[in-house]
Parts: C-alpha cells; sequence; structure tokens
C-alpha cells in the first residue's frame, strides 16, 4: 500500500529534473499522474531547456512503475493551454488530489543587467505560472473534498541571493501566494505549502556557470547562499520526499508552511 | 521494512500525550525507544501528573509491535538524571540515532505582570533548558554515528506568536527555536540535523482541562469542551478544534527519516495553518 495510492497528481515541469522526481517518487507510491512541460527554449536562459525526448522518458518511467500517466506539452503562461490539460488528465484518470507546481526558469543577472523581458519571462513563469497553476487545478480539488498543492518556492523565496532580482522576487511572491492560498482553501480541507530547495543536481544547475562574471563585475558582494551540513548540494529525490510527504495523509493538517530541504542555508 | 530500521530514539515525556504517541509510531517504523518521564506533580499544573500506569501502557504499546523500550522515571531539570536515562538506554540499545524534545508543560496562566516568579521561572527550566540538557546528553551519543542523526524539538505555535496570558510558555517557546538554530549550526558538521515542530492545540490533558477551556472562552463562567471546540475551530482556516498526537508524530517521524537527510534548521508548523491566520 503506497502513501498515496489511489490518488492523482497534476506536476508541472515534469519532463526532467525536480519535477520528474516529483511524478517518479509520487507513482512509486501509488499515484497517477499528469504531467506538463514546455519542452521548449526561454530567452536568456544559460542552461539547455528540457526537450520532448526528456518528457517522453518521464512517461517511459512512470509507465515501468504501472501507473498511468498523462503527459503533455504546454506552457504554464498559458492559462487555457494548462487548464486544458488539467481537465483533460483529470477527465482521464478520474480526478486530482495533488498539485506540484514546480516549473520555473532562473536567469543570473546583476539589477543592472536585468532586461524587461528577463522580468518578463521570470515573472510570468514562476509566479503568474504558479497562479495558474493553481487557478485550474483548484476546481477539481473542490470537487473532490480534500487536496494537497505544493508551490516550488525556493531558499531564495524566503532569503536574498546576489544576482537574481527577478528570481527572488518571483519566488519571494510564491511564498507569500501559499501563505494566502492556505488561508481561503483551508475550509475545503485543501492545503498549501511551499518547498524551498537550496542547491539541486539538476539541469538548471548549469546556469551556475554564469556567476563568475557578474561577481568579477560586482566587487564587494558576498555570495552566501550555501548550506552547512557537509553536503550542500542535494538531490532532486530529496525535494520529492518532502513533496510526497506533503501529498499524503501523514501531513493532513499542515497547512501554510514553508519547508526548506537545502541542507541549512538559510539558517545561518 | 519501517523508514526508521535499526535506529534508537530518545523521547522525552514519554509516558502519556504526544510522547507516548510518538513512542509507538517510531516503533511501527522499526525503531527502539529510550524514554523517561517526570512521573510527579509541578506547582500550577491545571492537569493531573502522568503516572507509572501511564509510562506502563506506553512500555506495553512499544513492546506489543516487538520493538524495545528502556522507560525510566526522571526530571528534565536535573542533568545528571537526563544523562544516566540516555547513558543506561544507550548502553543497552547500542546507539542513538534520534532525539525528541518532547517533554514541556502548561501551568497557571495570568497576564505577564501578575505571573508567579517561581512559575515563570519553573518553565523556562522544563520547557528551554529541559530541552538543552536533552539535546547535551545525548549529542555525544550522536556524535559518535558516521551518518548522523536528527534532533528534534517540540515548540508551539507559541513559539512563532505572541498568545496573551503565558507569557512564560510563549516566552519558553520561542526561545527553543533559538536554541534550534544554534544547535543546528553547530552540529552540521557532524551530519547531525536539528529541526522544531509548532503544533497547534493537541488532543491531550495539556489542552483538555478546564484551565484551557477558560482561557479561550474568557465569555462563559464554566466553559464545556464543546464550548472550547467552538472557538478553538475558529483559530484555523482548516476550521478544527484540536489535532491528535499521531499528527505530530507523521512529522516526526519525516523529519527523523533519510527522506528529510537534508531539512535542518527548519521551524515547522503542524497547526491546521494557524500561523498564516
Amino acid at each position: 500500500m503506497g502513501r498515496v495510492s489511489g490518488k492523482v497528481a497534476f506536476v508541472t515541469g515534469a519532463a526532467r529534473g525536480q519535477g520528474r522526481a516529483h511524478a517518479l517518487r509520487l507513482a512509486e507510491e501509488g499515484a497517477d499522474i499528469i504531467a506538463v512541460d514546455l519542452c521548449g527554449p526561454v530567452p536568456d536562459l544559460q542552461y539547455d531547456h528540457a526537450t520532448p525526448d526528456d518528457l517522453a522518458e518521464t512517461v517511459k518511467q512512470i509507465e515501468a512503475l504501472d501507473r498511468r500517466i498523462v503527459a503533455r506539452e504546454a506552457d504554464v503562461r498559458d492559462f487555457d493551454a494548462l487548464k486544458g490539460v488539467v481537465d483533460e488528465g483529470v477527465a482521464e484518470l478520474g480526478g486530482l488530489d495533488i498539485v506540484v507546481a514546480n516549473a520555473g526558469i532562473c536567469i543570473i543577472a546583476d539589477a543592472e543587467s536585468t532586461t524587461p523581458e528577463i522580468w518578463k519571462n521570470t515573472i510570468d513563469t514562476n509566479l503568474t505560472g504558479v497562479w495558474h497553476t493553481v487557478q485550474a487545478t483548484v476546481p477539481h480539488l473542490k470537487g473532490r473534498g480534500a487536496g494537497s498543492i505544493i508551490l516550488t518556492s525556493s531558499a531564495a523565496g524566503l532569503v536574498a541571493l546576489p544576482f537574481l532580482t527577478a528570481y527572488i522576487a518571483a519566488k519571494h511572491g510564491v511564498t507569500g501566494l501559499g501563505k494566502a492560498y492556505a488561508l481561503e482553501l483551508g475550509r475545503f480541507n485543501i492545503r498549501v505549502n511551499t518547498i524551498h530547495p537550496g542547491g539541486v543536481d539538476t539541469p538548471m544547475g548549469g546556469m551556475g556557470a554564469a556567476f563568475p562574471e557578474y561577481i568579477e563585475k560586482n566587487p564587494g558582494i558576498v555570495m552566501g547562499g550555501y548550506g552547512v551540513l557537509p553536503e550542500t548540494t542535494t538531490q532532486a529525490v530529496d525535494q520529492a520526499n518532502a513533496v510526497l510527504w506533503l501529498a499524503s495523509d501523514e501531513a493532513k493538517f499542515v497547512t501554510g508552511t514553508q519547508i526548506s530541504v537545502d541542507a541549512g542555508m538559510v539558517v545561518c | 521494512m519501517g523508514r526508521l530500521d535499526g535506529k534508537v530514539v530518545f523521547i522525552t515525556g514519554v509516558a502519556r500525550g504526544q510522547g507516548r504517541r510518538h513512542a509507538i509510531r517510531f516503533a511501527e517504523e522499526g525503531a527502539d525507544i529510550i524514554g523517561f518521564d517526570l512521573l510527579d506533580e509541578i506547582k500550577g499544573s491545571p492537569s493531573a501528573p502522568a503516572t507509572q500506569e501511564d509510562m506502563d501502557e506506553t512500555v506495553r504499546q512499544v513492546e506489543a509491535l516487538d520493538r524495545r523500550i528502556i522507560a525510566t522515571k526522571a526530571d528534565v531539570r536535573d542533568y545528571a538524571a537526563v544523562k544516566s536515562a540516555v547513558d543506561v538506554g544507550v548502553a543497552q540499545l547500542g546507539r542513538l540515532d534520534v532525539v525528541l524534545g518532547n517533554a514541556g508543560v502548561f501551568t497557571a496562566p495570568a497576564l505577564a505582570h501578575e505571573l508567579e516568579d517561581d512559575i515563570f521561572m519553573d518553565t523556562l527550566d522544563i520547557n528551554v533548558a529541559g530541552v538543552w540538557r536533552t539535546a547535551k546528553a545525548a549529542i555525544p551519543h550522536l556524535k559518535k554515528n558516521e551518518q548522523g542523526g536528527s534532533i528534534i524539538l517540540t515548540s508551539s505555535v507559541a513559539g512563532l506568536m505572541g498568545y496573551p496570558n503565558f507569557a512564560h510558555y510563549v516566552s519558553s517557546k520561542h526561545a527553543v527555536v533559538g536554541l534550534m538554530r544554534t544547535l543546528a549550526l553547530e552540529l552540521a558538521p557532524d551530519h547531525i540535523r536539528v529541526n522544531s515542530i509548532h503544533p497547534g492545540s493537541v488532543n491531550t490533558v495539556m489542552v483538555t482541562n478546564d484551565t484551557i477551556a477558560k482561557l479561550f472562552r474568557p465569555d462563559l463562567e464554566n466553559p464545556t469542551a464543546a464550548d472550547f471546540a467552538e472557538a478553538a475551530k475558529q483559530m484555523n482556516p482548516m476550521g478544527i478544534d484540536m489535532l491528535e498526537s499521531f499528527d505530530i508524530s507523521n512529522a516526526m517521524v519525516f523529519l527523523a527519516s533519510d527522506e528529510a537527510r537534508y531539512i535542518t534548521g527548519v521551524t515547522l508548523p503542524v497547526d491546521a495553518g494557524t500561523m498564516v491566520q
């Protein structure tokens, strides 16, 4: 008996990285999956974007666990497209219990180099995309009489780190959004929590190569942002284990919380 | 296959309430237990003290799960007694992996300027210094583990928010957060994680008594449990009156397990959303 047996989970950004790990971990514990990913480019990204092949690999791995999956290419910035996939997946899988708003981008730039396009793409994907995800799914959770929504914020949703103004703003926004939804949705037995990853070993981590340019350009700015445990880089499965716990009935009265999975980055 | 197979957990305040439920829940997941309780009166406590019979029931339930438990009588205000309890337990069970600083009191509520000095100081002695003594006695054992360990301190929503009429309890539970954060920094190099849990109202004798009912229903002369429940439901967005002890135990298991191996320094409310309201 899995810890989320018989439940259906919607995961955004599920082609690879943390999103794939969430889908797999929930499927291992008995959930069926509705998955979306952009599978395409976003301007200014300093790491390779996910591809249709990545999403196909997620599908293959979920099916290998004998779980069902409805996977589609969709952009969280496009509410109608997102809602279309959710509605289709719910119709096929019979309901919705768990929502993981994971899709996000990260573009490194100091404040001066942050263009209106970087700002817009970051806020639209990381904040508005999360709002779209919740708005498109809440009606289904209400229909079920219960639900667990997990929003992926970041350590950068609790503290500031240099050269990430748009990302920091978006992720702080996600933290607030989680609390606001928790307040309004509690009476429907729908729980909303945010997770706050520190460094995670995923393709997005490739952006780190962009830091030295800005460090050199901005002498005197302290980098910070390191965990205190001996191993500071987490794996995607560590984030997925926190998502699983929040999704399960073990956390049935946990709502409005912020859970850092960051090797102690924000405690210091 | 349990999520804590082969681990040994040290739990304070284990005779009843949350502590007992933690012992049973950890045993269900494969852990052996070292525990103690005061089993004696505390000045100003609105509920009767835990008894030897309570402790025996905890032992019976853990042993019914085919797990071992070393349960003794000790006071968190007495470092030598705390150290002896954990040392004896480790000598018998062979190791220590997890520490739950659970023992605490809620006594004689009053406005801050009307609180008695000994009530205030005793609350700090039990709820903060007691947790510190628990950690102090356990840390040398945890440091022997190459894979580290997990310390979880029971604070409260009153460790993150103020409440009128219990400055002593609120102060003590806030202090637990400072202790947790400092321990998290000091012990991280040894792979020992430290976090705090912040329960809302939990269905134990600490909450289900006339004193608490009157605190939350000052409008009624003799409030009943139902009157308390009505008020409590207004205090969180999920509209529940009380949590059950196992809701807290489930959070403890998660933080104790390897699933949380990168979680340290976190304040985790288990409060049906009380903190966001």
